[in-house]
């Protein structure tokens, strides 16, 4: 550029000559694009990815396969257990009817209990994920573009809450929260277990998003078009929503996949332990909790849940992962 | 506000930083006055408050004293929603054409901002009015849907001066616009801001560490130290026959191959005093080669001399052409 003798201009107006051959007029390709371009020639980004465009898929479909598999969540099939209540044939009862075989005891069908335990975890996760990043990047944004006391408060609320044990509070409150809507013998709706399990997770959640998010904006903040808004008179939200968030997004972005399978095993943990969700609401962790007490007897019980939910979170990580170097391919491996 | 009031008015500016281990007097008490279509040059080293005093007259920074009238109001202290009628004619040019546009934002949008954050519309619509000012700063308005990482360093910088153009301001304050650039590009960007200037009829406050481009673009210069202004003056008058001791060792060192040797040289000793605890009296005295007592105790004031324009602040200012104080050849 600079020993361009004639102007500064020159290396745009090759580039509007070179296109000017082409159809349609000059379109810059914006830093989004960029990414989606390096993310589409990424091998792993391309088979997480479609790993988890098939469970979203399969998540949503849940009512669906139940429709077209012909057994329902809730359905038992006593007359394929033995009289110890195992299940009838090998690997656990796995036929061309039961895909993943049955539960011992009960005798329900594992696959179709797999599938709404994934539209479960699913919404628990992404609802809590979706809420953590909006408070953090709100509280974060909020706290990193005004600072003074407000950066204050925020500072203090993260280390508050960071300081507080997660599993500790999650045993107590949950039990208490239930017992303060519901009495003992009544029967507490499963939407009930969702709800609380979300509020914990983005109760407890969103201080690194609020962390990262803060750090991103001090440093954005001293930055000369951030100034030049401020000069022109733009407004709170301008500067925030229009000037300083669209530069961040990208690392928003990536604690966003990763906090979703960290929420997913989170909420597997929570109902292994007993205070997630009720029993006759389908979740990973508590088949995987039952499925402990046959581990010996009958370890396709275990495995299938187990696998899963491991190939769930994988392919989430890896997909995070991928979507990091996609946006910064400058970052070292 | 009547046809001989000056655009901008500035008395007794002050902006004080609070550090730890005392106050930095960034800038302390500066006078000088802007006419409409008037360009003043703002100039002196790194450290002497140039730039604070550019985000000050903009708002960027809140003044810890003195008075900013722009355009016969005080907006000295005024807030977002009473300075909004002002921030269209009030303009800023930054330093670093790279940091000074959005990355994520295209260069229409970009050019846009200041219309869109202050509910302007143009006539014949955002669009067009932007792609004018894009032909106007010379770059094609094809361009409109591209990023600033496709743009040269130039070019980002046109961008930049299009931004400040678009509201259609009075004053625009341009701080250090072409220091970033590469020397061949830097003379492309003056000449179009000398072009804007004439045709638009603007008022510009430059400023600059280049004393060559203040000369080139500016009818008017200021000549800062430490925070305050020691001599002010028409253009000829301050490049011609400085008075201050600071402007002449300035002007001195600006290498001239038609001047070659030491002959006519000011040294200047020592560094710039901290501005934490500036000398006392005269702020310059610590490097003045002709610092005498009175200059320790009494502050000298900007006073005009002979009824010219020009004003200085010295007790002992010095007349006649650069480079004869130290018996070298005169210029």
């Amino acid at each position: 550029m600079s020993l361009s003798p004639v102007d500064g201009a020159a290396p745009a107006e090759i580039g509007a000559s070179g296109s000017a051959g082409g159809a349609g007029p000059v379109v810059g390709r914006s830093p989004g694009q960029l990414t989606w371009m390096r993310l589409r020639r990424d091998r792993t980004a391309q088979v997480s990815g479609a790993m988890l465009v098939l469970f979203v898929l399969v998540a949503l479909a849940a009512p669906l396969i139940e429709l077209a598999y012909g057994i329902g969540p809730r359905d038992q099939f006593q007359g394929k257990l033995d009289g110890a209540g195992m299940p009838l044939g090998y690997a656990g009862g796995v036929s061309g009817e039961h895909f993943f075989g049955l539960e011992p005891g009960l005798g329900r069908d594992i696959f179709i209990r797999l599938v709404y335990g994934l539209r479960t975890s699913l919404f628990i996760a992404g609802t809590a994920a979706v809420l953590t990043a909006a408070i953090g990047v709100v509280l974060g944004a909020l706290a990193g573009y005004l600072g003074g006391w407000l950066d204050a408060v925020v500072n203090w609320l993260t280390d508050l809450t960071l300081a507080m044990p997660f599993l500790v509070i999650a045993l107590a409150l949950t039990p208490t929260l239930t017992l303060r809507f519901y009495g003992q013998r009544d029967a507490v709706p499963p939407a009930f277990g969702v709800g609380v399990l979300i509020a914990i997770f983005a109760g407890f959640g969103w201080t690194s998003t609020a962390r990262l998010v803060r750090g991103q904006v001090i440093a954005l903040r001293e930055r000369e078009f951030v100034a030049a808004a401020r000069a022109s008179g733009a407004g709170l939200g301008h500067m925030l929503f229009r000037q300083l968030l669209p530069n961040i997004w990208a690392p928003i972005l990536v604690s966003f996949s990763l906090a979703v399978p960290q929420f997913v095993t989170g909420e597997a943990a929570l109902s292994f332990i007993g205070v997630g969700l009720t029993e006759d609401t389908p979740s990973f962790g508590r088949m995987i909790y039952q499925s402990l007490d046959y581990l010996q007897t009958d370890p396709a019980f275990v495995f299938f849940p187990g696998a899963t939910i491991f190939a769930l979170v994988f392919a989430f990580n890896l997909f995070g992962d991928a979507l990091r170097d996609a946006l910064d391919p400058k970052s070292s491996r | 506000m009547t046809a001989g009031d000056p655009l901008l008015r500035v008395r007794g500016l002050t902006k004080h930083f609070r550090v730890r281990g005392g106050l930095v007097r960034a800038v302390d008490g500066l006078d000088f006055e802007v006419r409409a279509g008037e360009t003043l040059g703002l100039v002196g080293e790194s450290g002497c408050g140039k730039t604070t005093t550019g985000r000050l007259l903009v708002r960027l920074l809140e003044p810890t004293g003195g008075r900013i009238e722009f355009a016969g109001q005080d907006i000295t202290h005024a807030g977002r929603r009473a300075l909004r009628p002002l921030r269209s004619q009030l303009q800023i040019i930054f330093q670093d054409p790279y940091a000074s546009l959005n990355p994520r934002h295209t260069v229409g949008r970009i050019i846009a901002m200041p219309l869109q954050v202050n509910g302007i519309t143009p006539p014949g619509g955002t669009r067009a009015r932007v792609r004018e000012l894009m032909e106007l700063v010379g770059l094609n308005p094809e361009h409109y849907d591209r990023y600033p990482h496709e743009f040269s360093g130039g070019q980002r910088q046109r961008v930049g001066i299009a931004r400040a153009l678009a509201p259609g301001p009075r004053l625009v304050v341009a701080d250090e616009p072409v220091s970033a650039l590469d020397v061949s590009i830097q003379a492309q960007v003056v000449n179009l801001l000398r072009r804007l200037q004439r045709e638009l009829g603007l008022a510009f406050v430059l400023i600059a560490h280049d004393l060559a481009v203040v000369r080139h673009f500016c009818q008017r210069v200021a000549v800062m130290y430490l925070g305050r202004i020691v001599e002010i003056g028409d253009r000829d008058d301050i490049y011609r026959r400085p008075q201050h001791p600071y402007t002449r060792a300035l002007l001195a060192a600006v290498p001239d191959v038609t001047r070659l040797g030491s002959a006519g040289r000011i040294r200047l000793a020592g560094d710039l005093p901290t501005p934490l605890d500036p000398p006392s009296g005269c702020r310059f005295r610590t490097r003045c080669p002709n610092a005498r007592q009175r200059c320790a105790e009494q502050e000298p004031a900007l006073l005009r001399r002979d009824g010219g324009n020009q004003a200085t602040a010295c007790h002992f200012p010095q007349s006649g052409p650069l480079g004869v104080e130290r018996g070298g050849v005169p210029a």
